[in-house]
């Protein structure tokens, strides 16, 4: 999943540095990201996870970093149980 | 009374990318109905005045100060036209909460655009005592 969330960063965060270079945890704002291009994000992985954030989702926190963007689709699209 | 600023600057470029790739799904996530109404030309949607409503939506927040953990979708901070030319902000939901909370009753705000890029200020009064905490 976080490769596939690089992807989407890399096309649509507009940052000022290299994804690849950037650890799960690296703040996505300070490597460049603004807020219009959060939203670009934000819509890009809801077509490409075929989720929607909801409202209560739409905070600074979830978007801040590769690894909140994961934990927060992992809440909306649970893996199956075994 | 302590002043808050906000200012936001957007690339113009950028909302006409949301448009294109996300279309009807950026509207209706971002803009109000009347905001996307007030962005109707005879050419369709205008990617600058969305954009400036955008970068007032973000002077806004500048000024509401929520944590990064407080949620505020985009479409509780609305932009709104006088047929005089001028506009004004109207806040819902969490942004009118997030206001209430700080003391914040009265914003006033300004949009100006060139060449690709978009960019709104933001001014309101809060109390000196909230201002001076965490927020």
């Amino acid at each position: 999943m976080t490769d596939e969330i690089r992807k989407i960063i890399e096309a649509h965060a507009r940052l000022s540095v290299d994804v690849g270079t950037l650890s799960e945890n690296d703040d996505l704002y300070q490597a460049g990201m603004t807020s219009h291009a959060s939203v670009n994000v934000m819509l890009a992985l809801e077509d490409h996870f075929d989720v929607e954030f909801p409202d209560s989702m739409l905070r600074r926190s979830v978007f801040e970093s590769i690894a909140a963007i994961a934990s927060a689709l992992g809440e909306l699209h649970p893996e199956p149980s075994a | 009374m302590a002043l808050r600023v906000g200012i936001d600057l957007v690339s113009i470029t950028s909302v006409q990318e949301s448009l294109r790739l996300h279309a009807t799904r950026y509207l209706q996530r971002v803009f109000t109905e009347a905001e996307v109404r007030d962005c109707q030309t005879d050419n369709g949607i205008d990617p600058e005045r969305l954009a400036t409503r955008f970068a007032a939506k973000e002077a806004t927040l500048k000024v509401l100060r929520p944590s990064k953990d407080d949620a505020v979708p985009w479409n509780t901070i609305e932009v709104r036209r006088d047929p005089a030319g001028w506009v004004r902000l109207h806040l819902s939901g969490s942004a009118a909460a997030l206001a209430d909370s700080t003391g914040i009753t009265e914003l006033a705000v300004s949009l100006t655009r060139e060449k690709d890029f978009a960019s709104a200020v933001v001014i309101a009064e809060c109390p000196i005592e909230i201002d001076a905490t965490s927020r």
